[in-house]
């Protein structure tokens, strides 16, 4: 592992982009933020653009409208930068896999370096994917 | 010549204060965690951001924009804020720095960074970034009255004296300034002037991260954003040393001087994250109001009390 790759994984800033949600997912991830979980410890920061961003968490079912919304995201983000998607919806599409204005799940839109199943993922689950993607 | 070079770019200039600003960002952001009941980062956390984004991340430009006045302001604000640093340090390491009004002279370099930012996100062609240039504007209107009537009050205290050198020499001649009422007045209105220039919660309106997305910095990435980044951890540690050789008798280098310098900083980088911790964000108009009016009034009272001498 080079410099480079050890300072990045020391200083992830999370942005994050809810398509259709159900919500559930959204505040799952802000749960991490908070004293129980604190993902700071591992140097995690939300910020609030793109411009700033490391990682792209991306959950909710990804609809017609939010395809293009989300590639113009994926595309302004400074490279590098990793995908994560979280919850069912973000992984497969989960029940909404077979609806008429499914755009497929993210992986068919956007590369996705980790997956974090379950509806909703609970915070356990998410800072174990949020390991795995420290170790990869 | 070489001296100068020396004292600019290793120490007290841009590589000590760097260095230095980095360590009381973490001290911050671990205190901003204890706070709230959490861990927090690790101690090398700001260097590792900092690190990331001049090494590893990418800088995008504008598409609609000025490219050059983009680029060009993350380094006009180091600069502002290093040479600040310098000439706020230098006396404290018993350095003449040759002329005397370097007060003045101070009060203008620090203001450099704000103005830096508002012309960045002037240059960005962002309309979030417009709305906090905008905001920033007014600010920097409303404190930096206050801050210079602070200022006033200093040389007011410190016989009509426009040096650093002469206001340290002053305090260790009759005690420090925050001895007395006008001076503990003064310190008041002082940190609140810093927590505005530092965009610190009461005041942070203009890179409000929830409403407006960071405002004037929403376009800056990568090496860019670094110097940003560097600029502001600069500021964290040159506005305290400032207001310790301000109000608390310098700073010194001897002996256990030293210990009593780190303990100026640190209490002064405390107070502004308790405050910063303890308050709601307010409006633009609130905080108008309240330099205008209160913090104005505040200062011309305090003013008024030194001449009598209390």
């Amino acid at each position: 592992m080079g410099f480079k790759d050890f300072i990045f994984k020391k200083s992830l800033w999370l942005f994050h982009f809810g398509g259709a949600s159900c919500n559930n997912c959204d505040i799952e991830i802000l749960d991490c933020l908070t004293p129980r979980y604190d993902v700071e410890r591992f140097g995690m920061l939300l910020v609030g653009t793109i411009r700033h961003a490391d990682v792209l968490l991306v959950n909710g079912s990804i609809n017609q409208k939010d395809k293009s919304r989300l590639l113009e995201i994926y595309n302004q983000a400074p490279k590098p930068i990793l995908v994560v998607a979280i919850g069912a919806c973000g992984c497969t599409g989960g029940i909404f896999a077979e609806g008429n204005t499914f755009a497929g799940p993210v992986d068919k839109i956007i590369p996705v370096d980790a997956y974090i199943p379950g509806c909703p993922p609970k915070p356990e689950a998410i800072l174990a994917g949020i390991m795995k993607l420290l170790n990869k | 010549m070489f001296n100068d070079i020396f004292h600019f770019l290793v120490f007290p200039g841009l590589l000590f204060v760097a260095t230095v600003g980095g360590i009381l960002a973490w001290a911050d952001r671990k205190i901003t965690a204890m706070v709230q009941f959490r861990k927090g980062p690790p101690s090398l956390q700001p260097f590792y951001d900092f690190l990331k984004l001049l090494l590893v991340k990418e800088t995008i430009l504008p598409a609609k924009g000025s490219k050059i006045t983009f680029l060009m302001v993350p380094v006009f604000s180091l600069f502002g804020a290093t040479i600040a640093g310098v000439l706020i340090l230098l006396p404290s390491l018993n350095i003449q720095t040759g002329f005397s009004g370097d007060l003045i002279v101070i009060f203008y370099l620090l203001a450099i960074p704000s103005l830096a930012y508002m012309v960045g996100a002037m240059a960005s062609g962002n309309p979030l970034a417009s709305v906090g240039a905008s905001r920033e504007m007014k600010l920097i209107m409303s404190y930096e009255l206050t801050f210079f009537l602070v200022l006033s009050g200093i040389i007011l205290k410190a016989d009509m004296s426009i040096g650093i050198n002469d206001v340290m020499h002053a305090q260790s001649q009759s005690g420090a300034f925050i001895g007395s009422l006008s001076g503990v007045i003064l310190f008041l209105v002082a940190i609140f002037c810093l927590q505005a220039k530092l965009g610190l919660v009461p005041f942070d309106m203009a890179e409000a991260e929830t409403e407006i997305n960071h405002g004037p910095f929403i376009e800056y990435s990568g090496s860019a954003y670094a110097l940003i980044k560097l600029t502001k951890y600069i500021m964290l540690f040159i506005l305290p040393a400032f207001i310790a050789a301000l109000f608390m008798g310098g700073l010194h280098w001897q002996g256990i001087d030293i210990l009593w310098s780190i303990l100026k900083i640190l209490a002064v980088v405390v107070l502004l994250t308790l405050i910063r911790n303890t308050n709601p964000r307010v409006k633009i108009h609130q905080a108008m109001r309240f330099f205008f009016i209160w913090m104005n009034l505040f200062a011309v009272i305090a003013i008024i009390l030194g001449m009598f001498g209390i």
